[in-house]
């Protein structure tokens, strides 16, 4: 009974894991390579939650309103980078972290005033409705597998891209060191263009994908951003290798420590106090595990940026 | 050139004579009290950012862990001044002192998200407290005591008492960088290489410099659960820390004062536009962004320009 639990819940921590994943990627690598801390990345997963719940209720089919929340939220990210971002990679941390927080309040309060503060629900699409018997008496979610295994497929996808072609290389060399790519010759503001429409697409694809089994709400992308955040920070940034394993790593934790934790602290205590400390603590396992990983390693897991 | 105190004392002496001048009412003087509250945290925040370059996005974790206080030790049945105060103080420089241990090992960009997360660490415990009303809250009946008397409840005592706060931590704050502790700090933000090849290791000074940012916080946080007799764990959000820093910026960063002077705008602002629109967020959010783009120097930045 209790391992059955823990299968079912290491499964959805992978599965949270790699939709964290899809966030990160892009927010590292647009680190890496523009020096740019962006805050507002966790928008991009918000608005494409909002663009797939919308589209998905004026079309009818989960699949077309993927399709359709794809590009949108790819131009709405171009639209942002135009509008404020590029005055920002010439400036320090401090007014990018200032100027992307203000677009976070301000996207969050128009998400607000377009569709409301009440969580919106999308169903599931028919296609993966049910579950999966894992073994008898044990079912897990067909639609949380069908993320998990999209989250893997992208993860191959971007490994492809950025570890086996020439436009990888460049990737790779501008998160080592941006200026000396841009003297050799490669059009770096073009480069970052692309490696931010990528990024804002894939935190929407992140979005859609996470909108039938979380409430599509006004901030949702705040919490996964800090979460990202660690994950990028673990993994060493500019690292699309090291994202991808913290990131796996913190949904594990996260996803396990809420569940486990509680049942641990009952060893030691009476139940009441038990399940609070447990579900404080549980809180406070990824960043604990986050301040552990970088006293041994400072610059994270895999760190990229030389000197 | 204007004589170099005229805007402190202009700034300073206006919080003097508010109360006498009009703003004597309940509404304006809690108002105020908030105000000059957030720049007493503002000003620690300050010191890290324009004196040592740590940009902290965490900031206001040391409120929380100071209004906290109050509220355990009142669940406890502790209202005494002289026990609340300091043990809200040295909860806060605890906190940071641990947290800065790990976050100032890094730097750059790594200490923006470390601090975040740990901020987010301290945002999530308080919510999991459920014995002090969880995410709800929780409500001060009474607030803290001063030498057995209700002192604190009178709204004139108060708001002197924040002011002479106030410009005591301003005093001390300038003090502090003007000495020798001030001017490694200040050497370690523009070269940490050379205070290394000088014989001075930084760590320490930033180590210090955090802590005591964190005391001044977990101070302010007192005061600010005495002040609204309530608190929350959105005190804590990181949204707030984002205000934090937008509050030290939006007043100017080279001098402290101007964390006082950001803070009083801020809280104006924050008022002014909430009663325009229900959708102030929406003004304030790209208000916010343009200052960081456009306003170097905030707003003692003009006056300056004009004197």
């Amino acid at each position: 009974m209790s391992t059955q639990l823990l299968l079912i819940q290491a499964l959805n921590g992978l599965q949270f894991g790699v939709l964290l994943f899809l966030v990160a990627a892009g927010l590292t690598l647009v680190f890496g390579v523009m020096d740019f801390i962006n805050l507002a990345h966790g928008v991009q997963y918000m608005l494409g939650a909002y663009l797939g719940a919308s589209f998905a209720a004026a079309t009818g089919s989960f699949w077309l309103a993927l399709l359709l929340a794809l590009p949108v939220a790819l131009l709405a990210g171009l639209a942002l980078e135009w509008l404020v971002f590029r005055h920002l990679y010439a400036r320090d941390h401090l007014a990018q972290v200032l100027a992307t927080f203000g677009v976070i309040l301000s996207l969050n309060q128009l998400v607000r005033m377009v569709w409301g503060s009440a969580p919106l629900q999308v169903p599931v699409p028919a296609l993966l409705e049910g579950g999966i018997q894992l073994m008898p008496g044990l079912t897990w979610p067909t639609y949380r597998a069908a993320i998990l295994l999209a989250g893997l497929a992208t993860a191959g996808l971007l490994w492809l891209v950025v570890e086996r072609t020439r436009l990888g290389a460049l990737v790779r060399a501008g998160a080592s060191n941006a200026p000396m790519v841009a003297a050799l010759g490669v059009d770096i503001h073009r480069l970052f263009m692309l490696v931010f429409g990528c990024g804002a697409m894939l935190a929407g694809f992140a979005g859609v994908m996470a909108a039938p089994i979380l409430s599509v709400e006004p901030g949702m992308g705040d919490t996964v951003l800090i979460l990202a955040f660690v994950v990028i920070v673990i993994g060493g940034i500019g690292s699309v290798r090291g994202a991808f394993i913290a990131a796996l790593l913190v949904g594990l934790i996260e996803t396990l420590g809420r569940s486990l934790m509680p049942d641990l602290m009952r060893l030691f205590l009476a139940p009441s106090p038990a399940r609070q400390t447990g579900a404080a603590l549980a809180s406070m396992l990824v960043y604990v595990a986050m301040a552990g990983i970088l006293a041994w390693r400072p610059r994270g897991l895999f760190p990229v940026r030389a000197g | 050139m204007l004589h170099r105190y005229a805007v402190p004392l202009a700034i300073f002496g206006a919080l003097a004579l508010a109360p006498l001048l009009g703003f004597g009412a309940g509404h304006s003087l809690s108002l105020l009290a908030r105000a000059m509250i957030l720049g007493l945290g503002a000003l620690g925040l300050s010191v890290l950012v324009g004196g040592a370059g740590l940009v902290s996005l965490g900031h206001a974790a040391s409120f929380g862990i100071g209004a906290y206080a109050v509220v355990m030790l009142d669940a406890a049945g502790q209202t005494n001044a002289g026990v609340v105060f300091p043990v809200a103080v040295l909860a806060a420089a605890v906190f940071a002192l641990l947290t800065g241990a790990v976050a100032i090992r890094t730097a750059g960009v790594n200490f923006i998200m470390i601090t975040l997360a740990f901020g987010q660490m301290a945002f999530f415990t308080a919510a999991s407290l459920s014995a002090y009303g969880g995410d709800d809250g929780y409500t001060l009946y009474a607030r803290t005591r001063l030498f057995g008397t209700k002192l604190l409840e009178n709204r004139w005592f108060f708001h002197y008492l924040l002011l002479a706060l106030l410009v005591l931590a301003w005093a001390a704050g300038r003090r502090l960088l003007a000495s020798r502790f001030g001017r490694v700090l200040r050497a370690a933000r523009e070269n940490p290489l050379r205070v290394q090849a000088l014989g001075f290791s930084p760590y320490p000074y930033q180590l210090l410099a955090y802590t005591l940012a964190g005391a001044l916080g977990g101070l302010a946080g007192a005061l600010l659960a005495n002040a609204t007799e309530f608190v929350a764990p959105s005190f804590i959000a990181w949204q707030r820390s984002g205000d934090l820093l937008f509050m030290v910026i939006l007043g100017g960063l080279g001098q402290l004062h101007g964390a006082v002077l950001g803070a009083l705008a801020f809280v104006l602002l924050e008022e002014y536009l909430a009663e325009l629109t229900p959708h102030w967020r929406l003004i304030f959010g790209p208000l916010l962004v343009l200052v960081a783009l456009y306003l170097k120097g905030g707003l003692l930045g003009l006056v300056q320009r004009r004197g």
